[in-house]
């Protein structure tokens, strides 16, 4: 079992409950996409997975190992073979794309390659293999701060993606993108996954990508799991219980917008 | 297929500058002589040990503390003392220098004539002069001049930080709204009188606030003097530190942090209920 | 009672500058006398003839290099080790450490660069080498402090990424926090190498070497023609890096 929560429980500091007696397992080399409205703790649930959040009550496996159990040292090196999308990317504006990609491996790397590593690019062809995979290859020596929110959030992926971790946890990676990029850097991701026998657990707002690119299909709401399915299974009826009180993505094409004529005079 | 370069475009400005730091890191070492070993060699840690070890226990005895006292008022009536010098250059000569009391200004939309330009300047200049040297060379000059004592150190003070007090005095006048003035002195007042009606109450705050903050460092730059002779506080720590009474020197050294600090609290005090 | 409580400030403010004048016993009669002033003035007239002779302005140039060289290494060793005590004073390792840092810098701030050169000549004799280590004591007080507030307003994200995905505590600083401070530091840096070259210019009065000594040593001997000399080359170099600083930061700073 790759990952695995028992009967986990978040409460953040003000008392709000972000997660409430979670269970959920994971095999190696799944495809999980996490669906549901706005606060229902899907961050919270990737931040447990990746060993961010430690849980209230409740246990986390990750790759075998109880998480929590383990020493500072241990748990370090547990999470050098976790890779977190953050949903903003945690990149320093002053910091050129290449060094930020490659940071991705300072959990593997001893102490000379680092620093090293902060002087001059050590893996420049390995950077931009990484960043190619999602047309970013010409932004190599750019600087953080003048990439646009989409091209940010790639560079993002494309660090995890040179981390090559055993699992790949992704909270809302594709937000700021346009839904053809985002289509394409999911499918991206997912055929990662697949080729590098990943685990990859994704978060995502906009249900239709969730639905074409992922087996298996679990819905979070208020902290606790609706529905943990194969994609088949997931109907109108239970999305809407989903996200109720909640404007469903329409899945047909949207209405045209009425204009309004204004007369001149 | 674009051909892309594949070397870090960086890599050759950082090894540039990074020659060019060790280049003149060589010199540097050199011309400053630096020797970090001093503070750890043997003879000199026993040296330094031995002197470090009498700052414990500071001298308390009853005529040092009376020399203490006195050194302390003494330090403390050379800032003020001077620092009332100072104004007295620092007001008129700022008066004169500013911009705010331009007659062609009020009538060329803030901008003074080209006669108002430039019989400015040696004023100016002469106020950046008088801050430029540094007070402890002017307390040297005096030590030789007037001899050893605070008269020196307060007419140190008074020279430097007339130049100080005036060049920010004649900025803090052009820097608030310079229409209410023009408009009294286009309405046929004369300059002083604009300025006193039209500037003076909105920077009176300002120009408080900035003199107790001179005052306080005018404070410190009295123990300074002292070093080279110029009474109080740091004349009294040269002697103590040439005759090696480690006691001496650290009740020395305490008082004048606790003086600064009380410098510190009288001047926020100050400039709360002043501004 | 607001107005009487600033009129009596104001008659207290007055009457400690009348006690000061008292205290001190200055005579400022006395001191603008007749003879009092022609003291004065043919003691300013010796220094109207500047030694300019080559051997003294090379010994000139070799002064000012002196002065800056101890202004740039000590403030250089004062950016290294002022970064090393930010991090506990930021807070970055525990309460306890946090409080002693602040301490120490406090107190090494507050003991002016002067007082630091003279008890450096003590322990490392005559010469630059004093007025370097105790620019650098002065400076690491005050750069240390700026550079642990620098250090408190920088967002923890990206450190905190780094951490998360095995980096050490180490690592995450130098990619994750590092690259965002570094402008501010550098800036507070070269702010405070400006005015330790002005320091520097002073510290030989103590013996701590450069255009100071020089200059301390040529009114000792009453040689005021070289203390003339040794006072314009201070003026210059205070001019130059004025100039260059003011030209620089109209150039480089991004508003």
């Amino acid at each position: 079992m790759t990952l695995r929560l028992t009967q986990a429980s978040v409460t953040h500091a003000n008392g709000a409950q972000a997660l409430r007696g979670v269970d959920l397992h994971i095999e190696a080399g799944e495809q999980v996409a996490i669906i549901g409205p706005s606060g229902a703790g899907k961050s919270s649930l990737l931040n447990v997975l990746a060993t961010a959040l430690r849980p209230g009550n409740g246990e986390v496996q990750v790759l075998g190992e109880r998480a929590w159990h383990l020493s500072a040292r241990q748990r370090q090196r547990l999470r050098a073979r976790i890779g977190l999308i953050h949903q903003a990317p945690p990149l320093p504006p002053r910091q050129r794309v290449v060094t930020a990609v490659l940071a991705g491996k300072l959990g593997q790397w001893g102490m000379g390659k680092s620093l090293l590593n902060l002087l001059h690019p050590l893996d420049i062809p390995g950077a931009r293999a990484a960043l190619a995979r999602l047309d970013l290859g010409d932004k190599l020596f750019a600087q953080c701060q003048q990439l646009s929110g989409g091209q940010l959030q790639r560079v993002g992926i494309a660090r995890v993606l040179y981390q090559a971790p055993e699992v790949l946890l992704a909270d809302e990676p594709v937000s700021a993108m346009d839904p053809v990029l985002a289509e394409h850097t999911l499918s991206v991701l997912c055929q990662h996954a697949r080729e590098h026998a990943v685990t990859l657990v994704t978060s995502l707002h906009a249900v239709e990508l969730a639905l074409a690119h992922f087996s298996r299909i679990i819905g979070l709401r208020d902290g606790q799991i609706l529905f943990d399915l194969p994609t088949e299974a997931v109907d109108r009826k239970r999305l809407d219980a989903l996200y109720a009180n909640e404007q469903l993505a329409s899945m047909s094409k949207p209405a045209p917008p009425s204009s309004v004529q204004i007369p001149r005079c | 297929m674009l051909k892309h370069d594949v070397r870090d475009p960086a890599a050759r400005p950082r090894l540039l500058l990074g020659l060019l730091a060790v280049a003149l890191l060589w010199p540097g070492i050199h011309f400053s002589e630096l020797d970090l070993s001093v503070l750890l060699a043997s003879d000199s840690q026993s040296e330094i040990g031995r002197f470090v070890a009498a700052f414990w226990p500071p001298a308390h005895d009853e005529a040092f503390i009376e020399l203490l006292l006195q050194a302390t008022l003494q330090t403390i009536a050379i800032a003020t003392a001077g620092m009332a010098l100072a104004l007295l250059l620092a007001v008129p000569a700022s008066l004169l220098a500013s911009r705010a009391l331009s007659l062609s200004a009020a009538y060329r939309a803030g901008r003074p004539g080209l006669w108002g330009q430039w019989l400015r300047w040696p004023v100016r200049g002469l106020l950046i002069l008088l801050r430029s040297v540094p007070e402890i060379v002017w307390a040297l000059l005096f030590v030789r001049a007037v001899g050893l004592g605070p008269t020196a150190g307060v007419l140190a003070i008074a020279i430097t930080y007339s130049g100080m007090l005036g060049k920010v005095y004649a900025e803090i006048f052009e820097s608030v709204d310079q229409r209410p003035a023009h408009a009294l002195m286009q309405a046929g007042s004369g300059r002083l009188a604009a300025f006193c009606y039209g500037i003076l109450p909105n920077v009176v705050a300002e120009l408080l606030s900035y003199t107790v903050y001179r005052w306080e460092c005018a404070i410190r730059a009295s123990v300074v003097m002292g070093f080279v002779g110029a009474g109080g506080l740091g004349q009294q720590m040269d002697l103590s530190l040439r005759m090696f009474a480690g006691g001496e020197v650290a009740s020395l050294l305490l008082t004048f942090l606790v003086l600064v600090l009380l410098a510190d609290q009288l001047s926020r005090l100050l400039r709360w209920r002043l501004a | 009672m607001n107005r009487l409580f600033n009129v009596l400030l104001l008659l207290g403010l007055g009457a400690a500058v009348v006690a000061s004048f008292v205290y001190l016993g200055i005579d400022l009669a006395a001191l603008g006398d007749h003879s009092n002033l022609k003291q004065m003035s043919a003691y300013a007239q010796r220094f109207l003839t500047p030694d300019l002779s080559p051997a003294y302005l090379k010994a000139i140039g070799h002064g000012m290099l002196e002065t800056v060289a101890m202004s740039a290494l000590g403030t250089l060793l004062a950016a290294v080790l002022g970064l090393a005590l930010a991090l506990p004073a930021a807070g970055r390792l525990g309460w306890p450490l946090r409080s002693a840092s602040r301490l120490v810098l406090n107190a090494l701030r507050a003991v002016p660069e002067l007082v630091w050169a003279a008890l450096m000549v003590f322990a490392a004799g005559l010469g630059p080498n004093a007025g370097t280590l105790a620019l650098a004591l002065h400076t690491v007080g005050v750069l240390g402090r700026l550079f642990a507030e620098a250090l408190e307003n920088t967002p923890p994200q990206p450190a905190d990424a780094i951490r998360l995905q095995g980096g050490s505590a180490l690592w995450a600083f130098c990619y994750g926090t590092l690259p965002n401070l570094m402008p501010q530091l550098l800036a507070y840096t070269l702010y405070r190498w400006e005015n330790n070259i002005r320091m520097a210019s002073v510290l030989g009065f103590v013996g701590a070497g450069g255009l100071g000594q020089m200059l301390y040593v040529s009114l000792s001997l009453f040689q005021e023609a070289q203390g003339s000399t040794v006072i314009l080359a201070m003026l210059l170099l205070v001019f130059t890096v004025d100039t260059l600083s003011s030209w620089s930061r109209q150039r480089w700073v991004k508003a």
